[in-house]
């Protein structure tokens, strides 16, 4: 601990004497060179990455992390991480990964393939000393671990017991940085180490206030090199006006997610530099098709024809988002259909395939709309936008508001009976996850009771492909026939925003909707 | 007086319990659990079923509430499901913030409704008393956080005199004046509606006493106009005001939620709004059985200061 201190010192110190000098009087002293202060959306949860479970947790935990794997700049494809290389076998149960050596945790301590095994073991072994140190929810997105071997001082296996493709991807994604956490810490904290974390990436912890800041300092001995910053400080800011007043007066330099409304005053300004990324997000609505009226395939396409989707991301959402062509968002810009057309907004054919399907005088639903919620972008203003666009094609549907995790109750693991449609939106960062989840005949959250044995085939078979072209090809087919099933209505693909002040250079936003922080700079 | 006070110390001890049991049942009643805030829209039923069980929620909530109190007997207020950590660490390093923000502001509320209540009484239909009254209007009809959010935009992003929020600089801060400065925005949006109550209060109680016949034989003896007013009327008449500043210190408190949000404000009702959307029952728990304490004790301290004003209360 003693280092964290002169660091903090060093930092803060130093700070001190650039802004002593400069406005006591204005509404924030400028934030000093090197040092990026980042307005947050929310409070962090955990340091503790196999525990973390909000996406706003891990665009902090992404920098003091690091993942087996690692995705490229600007894009879900999978480079080396702590892992050098790897082989997977063609049973597509056995991987073995070959770890980078020299690299050495926070702490001082060495990383190498006990530190894995012990990270595996800790979230996957119920008898393990340090499992009491969970839960853990999302783990079980790594896959069906059975076991993680150590077969050399930097050589380890993970047995998998079925094949599970994703797991690449989902490595590489923000879950993944629980392979890279410093045993040590875990055993010096305990229950405490969500508090204290401790890994191998380019930042390490100085102080977490709650409630006011959150601070990390560069780890110059960075195995990539140190990064750029000195400094990163995220400040937990909730509320979106308050963020934006925020990057107004100066406070924070760099701000995730602006709300629409306020786009324009900062495009507006040499001031700022705006920034946005779509990334692996679906907006959609789920139609019960286990009854009456979206049992039948024209009234789910019907419903898919009526809204006006372009009206819906450019007036609603102010551009924040593009129209869904299909279930895969084009995120997954290698598994993703980008022949697939969006359905077109045709009230006339909707109107037609209604009548088709028996119901010339239009149908009364009951339509389930969220207060808020992780992802699910202004959904009252959705909803009602949307209840207009059916209305107009005879599906009357009369909305029921629920607060977010009511909502989610309500809706997992099934619609009931007599509810016809909810909005939903769904992250994920393999392209397998979502369907997996929500559309394969009697799967966990398969909210609307979708079923059709073509489409289980399809994903499975995506499961257990290990070969990227051939996986690629499963994706798009699945694409088309879901597309043309219509168990859902396509709205959606989110663009993750942000916007800094132009001192800032070398910052993307990143498709995995994390903020990843070490070629950023700050003038 | 003595007895009044160890009398109403004793009282807390229902009413904190009674706040638990509620806040207990309110919370594991509503629809949701802390597994399901967890998992999201990865809520499957196993998952949730696994989550539950870790967090040892799969118990009895019966069994669930005395454990709790069993902890709480032993100073042990639990942890957070949501943050991992110790619920009396949290609420301890979120309570000061929100005494500092509703404390200075049930001050400035109490100094200026009780001045300006003053003197519009005193110059009854003057021009005085009706700009006073007319403000005070404006200030009861507006919403707090809205004037909170004009108070940022004019004094915090336009002017650029204060803080738009935060309690401290982050660099080269620190120190009283700093949370001064940070506490001006808040305090006096907090403080708004509260003290256009206490003027109100204030001016009736100051008529209504000034109509007294001890006023007019005060007057009649001959005293100066200033000594009638601020000895004999004044007194009496804040024997009504106390007990309702001891009740505005609950608005002030609760008020703090949605200014704290606003201005960004690191105190307990941030904290408690968050924790309830996320079904963190120990941390709501913990939050608000600290809250109610603070409540109770102001009360207990404006019904000790109406005491010393009122001599009749003391032994009542």
């Amino acid at each position: 601990m003693k280092d964290v201190v002169v660091t903090r010192r060093a930092l803060l110190a130093g700070v001190a004497a650039i802004s002593a000098a400069g406005l006591p009087r204005a509404g924030h002293a400028e934030t000093p060179k090197d040092v990026l202060v980042v307005g947050h959306v929310a409070e962090l949860q955990t340091l503790d990455p196999a525990q973390a479970v909000t996406i706003s947790d891990f665009r902090i935990l992404c920098n003091i992390y690091d993942s087996l794997l690692h995705y490229k700049d600007g894009s879900l494809d999978v480079e080396p991480g702590l892992a050098e290389s790897w082989t997977i076998s063609p049973d597509g149960k056995t991987y073995t990964f070959a770890l980078r050596q020299g690299v050495k945790f926070h702490d001082g301590t060495p990383f190498d393939a006990d530190a894995v095994k012990f990270n595996f073991d800790r979230v996957i072994d119920p008898n393990h000393p340090y499992h009491n140190t969970g839960p853990f929810p999302f783990v079980f997105t790594l896959g069906p671990i059975d076991k993680i071997e150590v077969t050399g001082p930097h050589t380890v296996v993970m047995q998998l017991k079925e094949p599970y493709a994703p797991a690449l991807t989902m490595l590489a994604g923000a879950i993944g940085g629980l392979a890279g956490i410093s045993p040590t810490a875990v055993k010096t904290y305990g229950k405490d180490f969500s508090r204290h974390g401790g890994g191998t990436g380019p930042f390490k912890l100085v102080e977490w206030v709650s409630g006011q800041r959150f601070v990390l300092a560069a780890n110059k001995e960075y195995w990539r090199g140190a990064p750029k910053l000195d400094g990163l400080v995220f400040r937990p800011i909730v509320d979106e006006n308050a963020r934006v007043s925020e990057m107004l007066s100066g406070g924070t330099d760099i701000t995730i997610e602006v709300p629409p409304d306020n786009i324009a005053t900062f495009t507006a300004s040499k001031n700022f530099i705006y920034y946005q990324q779509p990334g692996p997000h679906l907006w959609y609505l789920v139609l019960n098709t286990k009854t009456k009226p979206f049992n039948d395939q024209r009234v789910r396409q019907a419903a898919n024809y009526a809204i006006n989707k372009e009206a819906l991301v450019n007036d609603v959402l102010k551009g924040t988002a593009n129209v869904a062509n299909g279930p895969t968002p084009p995120a997954f810009t290698w598994a993703h259909d980008d022949a697939l057309r969006p359905y077109p907004y045709d009230p006339a054919k909707a109107k037609q395939l209604l009548a088709e399907a028996g119901y010339p005088n239009g149908i009364d639903v009951t339509f389930y709309v969220t207060e808020s919620g992780s992802g699910m972008l202004s959904p009252v203003l959705m909803g009602t936008a949307i209840q207009a666009d059916l209305e107009a094609v005879g599906i009357r549907a009369k909305i029921e508001t629920y607060e977010w995790n009511t909502f989610l109750g309500k809706i997992i693991p099934a619609l009931p009976a007599d509810v016809a449609v909810a909005e939903l939106s769904f992250m994920t960062q393999d392209p397998d996850m979502h369907p997996a989840l929500a559309l394969r005949t009697g799967a966990a959250v398969n909210s609307g009771g979708f079923s059709d044995p073509k489409v289980d085939a399809l994903i499975d078979a995506g499961r257990a492909e290990t070969d990227p072209v051939k996986r690629a090809a499963i994706y798009k087919q699945l694409q088309d026939l879901v597309h043309d099933d219509a168990p859902w209505v396509f709205i959606a693909n989110w663009k993750q925003n942000a916007v800094s002040s132009a001192r800032v250079k070398g910052f993307e936003l990143h498709p995995s909707f994390t903020t990843r922080f070490y070629a950023t700079s700050k003038t | 007086m003595a007895g009044l006070i160890l009398r109403r110390l004793l009282m807390v001890v229902p009413v904190l319990f009674g706040v638990s049991v509620i806040v207990f049942l309110v919370i594991s009643l509503i629809p949701g659990d802390p597994a399901r805030a967890i998992l999201g829209t990865f809520a499957t039923p196993a998952n949730i079923a696994e989550v539950t069980r870790q967090l040892g929620l799969d118990r009895p909530l019966p069994v669930q509430y005395i454990i709790w109190v069993g902890k709480l007997l032993h100073g042990d207020l639990g942890r957070s499901y949501i943050l991992h950590k110790p619920v009396a660490e949290e609420v301890m390093e979120r309570l000061m913030p929100t005494l500092l923000l509703a404390g200075t502001a049930l001050v400035l509320a109490s100094i200026a409704g009780i001045l300006l209540g003053v003197v519009a009484a005193v110059r009854q239909n003057g021009w005085q008393d009706k700009l006073i009254t007319v403000t005070v209007l404006i200030g009861i009809s507006t919403p707090s956080f809205w004037l909170g959010m004009l108070l940022i935009f004019w004094f915090g992003v336009r002017l650029e005199w204060l803080p738009v929020g935060g309690m401290r600089e982050l660099f080269g801060g620190g120190g009283a004046l700093d949370t001064a400065r940070h506490l001006v925005l808040p305090a006096v949006t907090l403080a708004a509606v509260a003290a256009a109550v206490l003027v109100r209060l204030t001016r009736g109680a100051m008529l209504e006493v000034l109509r007294q016949d001890y006023v007019r034989t005060a007057r009649a003896k001959g005293l100066t106009e200033r000594r009638v007013i601020y000895v004999h009327a004044f007194r009496n008449a804040l024997v009504g005001v106390i007990p309702v500043i001891g009740l505005q210190a609950g608005f002030a408190l609760g008020g703090a939620v949605y200014i704290e949000t606003v201005f960004q404000w690191p105190g307990i009702g941030r904290m408690l709004v968050s924790a309830i959307s996320t079904r963190d029952i120990l941390l709501v728990q913990g939050g608000v059985l600290v809250v109610a304490t603070a409540y109770v004790l102001i009360n207990l301290l404006t019904d000790l200061a109406q005491g010393l004003l009122d001599p009749r209360l003391r032994d009542a």
